[in-house]
Order: C-alpha cells, then structure tokens, then sequence
C-alpha cells in the first residue's frame, strides 16, 4: 500500500446536538476507489467534508497529503482543495458564467493558464462539448453532474470525492457517471463515492476492485459480503 | 501591502467575471462616495476659507492698532507729532506712521463711496502703530497719550479680533473634523454595500472556496471592484463640487467670508486628492468587509 492520501485516526465529530461520527480509523491509498454507504443522516456528507477540510474533526486526527488538518492555515486549506476534486449532488455553479467558464473556475483562481484544447478534450470525454456555451440554469440534472465532475477533475487532482452524484439521475445517466469514474480510476485517482445506491456499487465492483465503507451506528465499518 | 496596489490596478478579466454585477451595491457606492466626496469638497472649502480669515486676522492682530486724534483743524498736525514722539519712545512699539489722506480716503470708500471730499471734512487724524514681537502696554500709552496730546485715543480696535481670530480657527478645525466624519461615514457605507454584495453572492464564495480559491483572490474580486466605484463615484463628486464652489461669488467682488468660500492658487488641486482619498477608504473598508466575512466561511 502507497502514502495513504488521506488518513483518519480515530476521527470524531460533533454538531452542537451530540456525537455524529465516532472513532474513525481509516486510510486511503493512492489509486483506490471506495464507495460510502449509511442510511440518511448517518454522517457520509460529514465524512466527506472532514476529507476536504471543509470541517475539522472534534477528536482524532485528520491528515491529507501528509498534513494534519488542523495545522493548515486557509490558504493551505485551499491549496488542498486544488488536489482534490469534490462532486455534490447539489452541483453548484457560478449561474452567470457560461459551462466552459465553470469547468475552467478552478484553473482560474489559481491563475494558471487555460489550453482550449485540453478544455474541448475534457468536454467532449463527458459529452458537453457542444453545451460549452450554455449557462448552468438551462442544463439537465444528468448535464450539471457530468459538468461538475469535470470541474472536478480539470486540475488534475488526485482524489475526487463525489457526495450522492447520481441522485438526481436515472439509472442510464447513472451508469454513465459511473464509468467515467472508473476510468478516472484507471488513471490512477483515488475515488471516494458516498451512495445509498446499491445497484450502482453492484455495477461498479463488477469493473474494478472497489471497497466499500458503511457508516452505522456513528461508526465506519468494512462492507461488502452483504452485498 | 505594497503588493497589493499593482494587482488593484491590474485588471484579470477572468477574476472580474467571477463575481456578478450587482446593480444595487454598485449604484450605492458610487453614489455614496460622490455624494460624501461633494459635501467633503464644501467642507474643505469652509475650512481653507477659515484657515485664511484665521490666519489675516492672527496676523493683523499680531502687527497693528491705531491712534485716533481728534482736535481741532488748527492742532491736529501739532497733536499728531506728539503722537508720534510718544509712540517713538514707548517700548514695544516698532514703528508708526501717520496715514495720508488719500489712505484715509480709501478706508472710507466702502461707505462713502470715491468722491468723499475729504479735505473739508472734520476727519480724525490716524496714527498706525506696529507692534515688535514683546507688545506694549496699553494702559501706559493710554495715560501717555492722555498726557501730551488730549485728542488721541488709542484705538486697540485689533483686539476684539481675537475671539474671531479664534473663531476662525475653530472653524477651520470644524470644517477638517467634517471631511474626517464626511470619510467615515463614506467608509461605513462601503462597508454595508461589500457586506451586502458578500452576502448576496455566498454561493458565489462557496464555490469559489470548493475549487481552491484563496481568501485573497476572492476579496480582491470584490476589493477591486468596490474601489474602482468608490473612485469614479468620488471623481464625479469632486467635479461637481468643484464647480459649486467656482461658481460661488468671489471675495473681490463683496468682500465677505461666506462669498470667499473657495479655493485660491494651489487649493484648487486639493479637492483632486479627495477621489484617492475615497478610493483608499474604499479599499481599506472591503477588504476589511470580505476578510471578516471569509473568515466566518470554512
């Protein structure tokens, strides 16, 4: 096993109402795919954002890239962000700018330069290359996923976290979704996907080696001969 | 910070984009800094305009008074010698000098008009003294005078000019305590126009955090923006009040303080500083605004 990317070391949060994620141990290698599975409620949006540093855990130890989170300062915090890419479900989007701008966001406030043809590349691997002037209120939920994830990826990052990104699609669009993170994984991203979704997990460990992670009972458990 | 001026003026279209244009924080600031900037050219009009009453009557008081002789025609030349004499030898006294008559008819002018025939009017003689920096002692000069020529009279008339001197200071101060209260105003106003834009385009802010955008990129969208309004806001202002104050009528031509309201010689560059002085403010306040309000976002 590589440099995990991000670890957990006994790992707990608190909202103000009590305990939501307790005693989390876990550390994900270079090039894994795991899924995240839990009812609603048990704590996979939380979990994903401890992995982003949007939050800090209340006990334990976080660590991304080899560095403790509560050690990063905020603009560490956004320099991570630039080697992880996320995917809501609730994709959201700068409404005023065209797609092609959205997609580019991230290498525009890291002021790096912008190669169209990379652009038209990446947009045609996700099918919205004829979309690339369209403004994000007039895109299809299955349009803004797919749009999303390519945002997340343009910076070429090394782990992308995708929180329920097929829950708002049918199962066709899903499938799509699906196989363009895979092949995100064959190219050696660290995928992570919170998903109630069994059908789809099914699906994608017919592909590839994926782990899957259940959240029960506040606590991260090893799945998988259940399903 | 010295950074921070070229990247202010140094437009990054993409990074102008990120952030929507929102027309009613826009209208605010701009009216905003060129209504203060308006009211601060009129305030820094007062103020200089006090600072020369100020500074004429300091310096009057500071060199002048007069001694009024009054006899008849057949005493007077005797009188205003010995004027003189008693003035030549009391200390404190620098010089003195009778005034001619076409001086006397030029102080009487105003009311008389050109023609005043001054010749075959019953006029006092008029004696101005100059003071050296240790002053003299009035009542002495008085009792003096009292003395050796009984028509004259010591007019210390200067020395009620004192509290208007005073006043005229206060005024002054007044009129620049007004452009700091005028600035403050400005920057409290910006202030609440960058936290509404802030707040108005959070998910704007959200989404630029998830991407990976620094804390300094995001504020210098806003920053830049807020400042360059602030700017032609403050410019349109400036102008305005600038020829409100021109067209005012000047002191040449009535005389008076209210009509000497106005900027002579270098002053009028002055109310030209004010535009860079709201820009600043402009500056200081958004940044302020979109770093505390970053700061309260993960």
């Amino acid at each position: 096993m590589g440099h995990p990317v991000i670890s957990f070391e006994n790992v707990a949060y608190s909202y103000g109402g009590g305990e939501l994620l307790s005693d989390m141990t876990l550390r994900l290698a270079p090039g894994s795919f795991h899924f995240l599975t839990g009812p609603s409620g048990a704590g996979k949006s939380t979990f994903l954002k401890l992995c982003y540093a949007e939050l800090s855990p209340t006990a334990g130890h976080v660590t991304l890239f080899d560095r403790e989170v509560r050690s990063l300062g905020r603009d560490d915090v956004a320099q991570m962000r630039r080697r992880i890419g996320v995917v809501h479900q609730d994709c959201q989007f700068l409404d005023h700018l065209p797609l092609a701008a959205n997609v580019t966001l991230p290498l525009t406030v890291s002021q790096r330069e912008i190669d169209n043809r990379d652009l038209g590349d990446l947009l045609a691997w996700v099918g919205l290359k004829h979309l690339a002037d369209a403004l994000p209120p007039s895109l299809s939920g299955g349009e803004r996923q797919r749009a999303v994830l390519a945002r997340a990826i343009i910076m070429d990052p090394e782990v992308i976290l995708a929180d329920e990104p097929t829950g708002n699609l049918d199962w066709e669009m899903s499938l799509r979704l699906l196989t363009l993170l895979v092949e995100l994984n064959r190219m050696g991203k660290t995928i992570v996907v919170a998903t109630h979704d069994m059908n789809l997990i099914r699906q994608a460990k017919a592909q590839i080696a994926a782990r899957v992670l259940r959240i029960s009972n506040r606590r991260l458990q090893l799945a998988g001969a259940d399903l | 910070m010295r950074a921070l001026l070229p990247q202010l003026l140094r437009r990054d279209r993409q990074s102008d984009r990120v952030v929507p244009r929102s027309g009613h924080t826009a209208w605010l600031t701009s009216f905003t800094a060129g209504a203060m900037t308006f009211l601060a050219v009129f305030a820094l009009a007062l103020s200089m305009a006090a600072g020369r009453m100020a500074d004429r009557w300091s310096d009057a008081l500071a060199r002048t008074a007069t001694v009024r002789i009054s006899a008849p025609a057949d005493q007077i030349e005797m009188q205003t010698r010995a004027v003189l004499d008693v003035l030549a030898t009391t200390p404190g006294v620098e010089s003195a000098r009778a005034l001619s008559d076409e001086e006397q008819r030029k102080l009487l002018e105003p009311w008389f008009g050109p023609d005043l025939p001054v010749d075959s009017l019953p006029l006092p003689r008029l004696v101005e003294l100059t003071e050296d920096s240790t002053g003299y002692d009035a009542d002495g000069l008085r009792q003096r005078l009292l003395a050796e020529a009984p028509g004259a009279v010591l007019d210390d008339h200067t020395r009620w000019r004192r509290p208007l001197a005073v006043a005229a200071g206060r005024l002054r101060l007044l009129g620049l305590v007004s452009i700091l209260l005028i600035g403050g105003t400005m920057a409290g106003m910006i202030t609440l126009a960058a936290h509404a834009a802030l707040a108005a385009n959070a998910q704007v802010i959200r989404v630029l955090r998830l991407v990976g955008a620094r804390d300094s990129y995001i504020a210098r969208a806003f920053v830049r923006r807020f400042t360059l309004r602030a700017l032609a806001g403050s410019a349109v202002g400036a102008l305005l009040g600038m020829i409100g104050v021109a067209i005012l009528p000047s002191a040449d031509t009535a005389g008076g303080f209210l009509t000497g309201l106005g900027f002579t010689g270098w002053g009028w560059l002055l109310p030209a500083v004010l535009p860079l002085l709201a820009a600043a403010v402009a500056f200081a306040a958004t940044r302020f605004a979109a770093f505390s309000r970053l700061k309260e976002l993960t």
